[in-house]
């Protein structure tokens, strides 16, 4: 499998009024297309600077990003920021509205996406009616609509309740595999992040460096909730808990 | 269709509103009553505090006349221009202000400035350098309705959910497709509910204008009826416009029902 994105001793400094804060240092990594990496840490030590970094959303202060001119990256936040003025359709066509690109081939792929992801008779509704989970999707599938190759997703879940979670990230993680792209997912949550994820990136405080990188693997990997049975995840998650520094 | 409970809910509903409607009502014709028993026995005096069939043969005197409409008119069309103005430039100048934040904090304090000055002090330098006409009018209004615009869309503007700038960023727009896509549409409500302010700011800067300068309009009727002492002519002015005001109110109100579909 090629790489498709290296990462090459990045850090960044913010700067403030009062302080200078080095919130990533020297962190490197390659990933392979179609894998699937989550990254856990502690609160605050840098995770989604490091996505906001890739995304183009902020500068990075020393290091390379290699990322193939042909791969697009898509962004799915923590909140929805669904466009509450918008319909669903409206929301989900967003970002080719922006980039130019509302074809009519690309707006049958997101009415597809809408159609098969459970949201078929919500396509004209307004957001306020639709419930948490309905929301999150449809957030996922105004990123997926451009086509991103490398999908990043900031704690993609926590504004769910427990239930929803569960079934949304398996969707979502159904969604991904699907349809063939790239994700990493920044969580807090470590069954969560064994559940999905083929590797995992464990970061220390800040400033963020590797601590250490642990691939999974389950027997019999299948969705997510599945996973949660396999007999190595209880292994997974002493070994991850044991790495994360934990403050309290 | 609905169950019986409900159906008796609505019903409730629905007479407790209209108890309320005829009660206002009532009042009106209780106070107009009043006033006209106590200017006719004279315990006030009918010269200072006129009464409603006095009103009333002043709107028909005026109606005969001919001048009515016009003054009415004339003050209509003051403000409709104020309010078209006031609204645009406030929200083209808060979107500049937008667009360019440096120019914003440097702005900032002059505006805080310029809203607490109550703008009719500026009438009298306004006549000498506007002219003593309705230009004068127009631009006293304006005054008035757009900083407020100003204060209120741009704080509309910067209230927008950073999370859906950040949104926006991801997929690489530009501050123009920020700005038409997410700001603009963002602070459409914010927008209308600033048409409720602006309608009556311009009407209180079309009024204040008049007084100062005009020869024609509802403000000119009043300022007249006092000057010469005709307090009669003054209420009847006064009563035309809180009619004027509800209608124009009124009609900013539909509009604003129009236009929000959904929110
Ligand atoms: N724009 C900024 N300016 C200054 N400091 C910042 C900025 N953004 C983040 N930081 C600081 O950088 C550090 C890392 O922030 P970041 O948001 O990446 O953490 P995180 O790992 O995503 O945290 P959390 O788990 O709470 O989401 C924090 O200490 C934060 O205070
Ligand atoms: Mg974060």
């Amino acid at each position: 499998m090629n790489e498709l994105l290296k990462i090459k001793n990045l850090s960044k400094n913010y700067h403030t009024k009062q302080d200078e804060t080095l919130a990533v240092d020297n962190f490197s990594f390659d990933l392979k297309n179609g894998d699937f990496v989550a990254i856990v840490g502690p609160s605050g030590c840098g995770k989604s600077t490091i996505l906001n970094i890739l995304a183009g959303l902020d500068t990075k202060s020393k290091g390379d990003i290699i990322l193939n001119e042909k791969n697009k990256i898509g962004y799915m936040l923590q909140q929805d920021a669904l466009f509450n003025w918008k319909t669903v359709l409206e929301n989900c066509l967003l970002g080719l509205e922006i980039n130019k690109n509302l074809t009519k081939e690309n707006k049958d792929y997101v009415l597809d996406l809408l159609n098969t992801y459970g949201l078929k008779d919500f396509i004209n509704s307004y957001p306020n009616t639709l419930s948490g989970g309905m929301r999150q999707r449809v957030a996922l599938i105004r990123t997926l609509a451009t086509k991103p190759d490398l999908l990043l997703m900031d704690e993609p879940y926590s504004a769910l309740d427990y239930q929803t979670r569960l079934s949304v990230s398996d969707d979502v993680y159904q969604i991904i595999k699907k349809e063939k792209k790239s994700a990493i997912m920044v969580t807090h949550d470590i069954a969560e992040a064994i559940s999905m994820a083929d590797k995992i990136i464990i970061l220390s405080k800040r400033p963020s460096t590797i601590k250490k990188i642990i691939d999974i693997k389950l027997t019999d990997k299948s969705t997510p909730i599945k996973n949660r049975k396999a007999k190595e995840f209880g292994y997974y998650y002493d070994l991850i808990w044991k790495e994360i520094d934990h403050d309290v | 269709m609905y169950s019986l409970e409900h159906k008796k809910y609505l019903q409730k509903a629905k007479k407790k509103n209209f108890l309320i409607k005829l009660t206002q009502i009532f009042i009106l014709i209780i106070f107009l009553i009043i006033w006209q028993l106590l200017s006719d026995y004279k315990i006030i005096n009918p010269f200072v505090f006129s009464s409603p069939t006095k009103v009333f043969e002043t709107i028909i005197s005026l109606h005969n006349s001919g001048d009515l409409y016009n003054h009415i008119l004339i003050t209509v069309w003051e403000t409709f221009i104020s309010f078209i103005l006031g609204t645009l430039l406030g929200i083209i100048i808060a979107s500049i202000m937008w667009w360019n934040k440096f120019l914003a904090k440097v702005i900032d304090p002059y505006l805080t400035i310029l809203n607490s000055l109550p703008k009719v002090a500026l009438g009298p330098i306004l006549i000498i350098w506007v002219g003593a006409g309705m230009q004068s009018i127009i631009v006293m209004a304006l005054l008035i309705s757009t900083i407020i615009t100003i204060i209120n869309v741009y704080q509309g503007f910067t209230n927008i959910d950073p999370i859906k700038i950040k949104l926006m960023k991801t997929f690489k727009a530009t501050k123009s497709q920020i700005y038409f896509k997410l700001i603009l549409p963002g602070t459409l409500s914010n927008i209308i509910s600033c048409f409720k302010v602006n309608i009556s700011m311009s009407l209180i800067g079309v009024i204040m204008g008049e007084f100062l300068v005009s020869k024609e309009g509802i403000g000119y009727l009043i300022m007249y009826g006092s000057q010469v002492f005709n307090l009669d002519l003054v209420i009847t002015g006064t009563i035309i416009l809180c009619i004027v005001a509800v209608i124009m109110y009124g009609l900013v109100l539909y509009l604003e029902k129009k236009l929000i579909v959904n929110k």
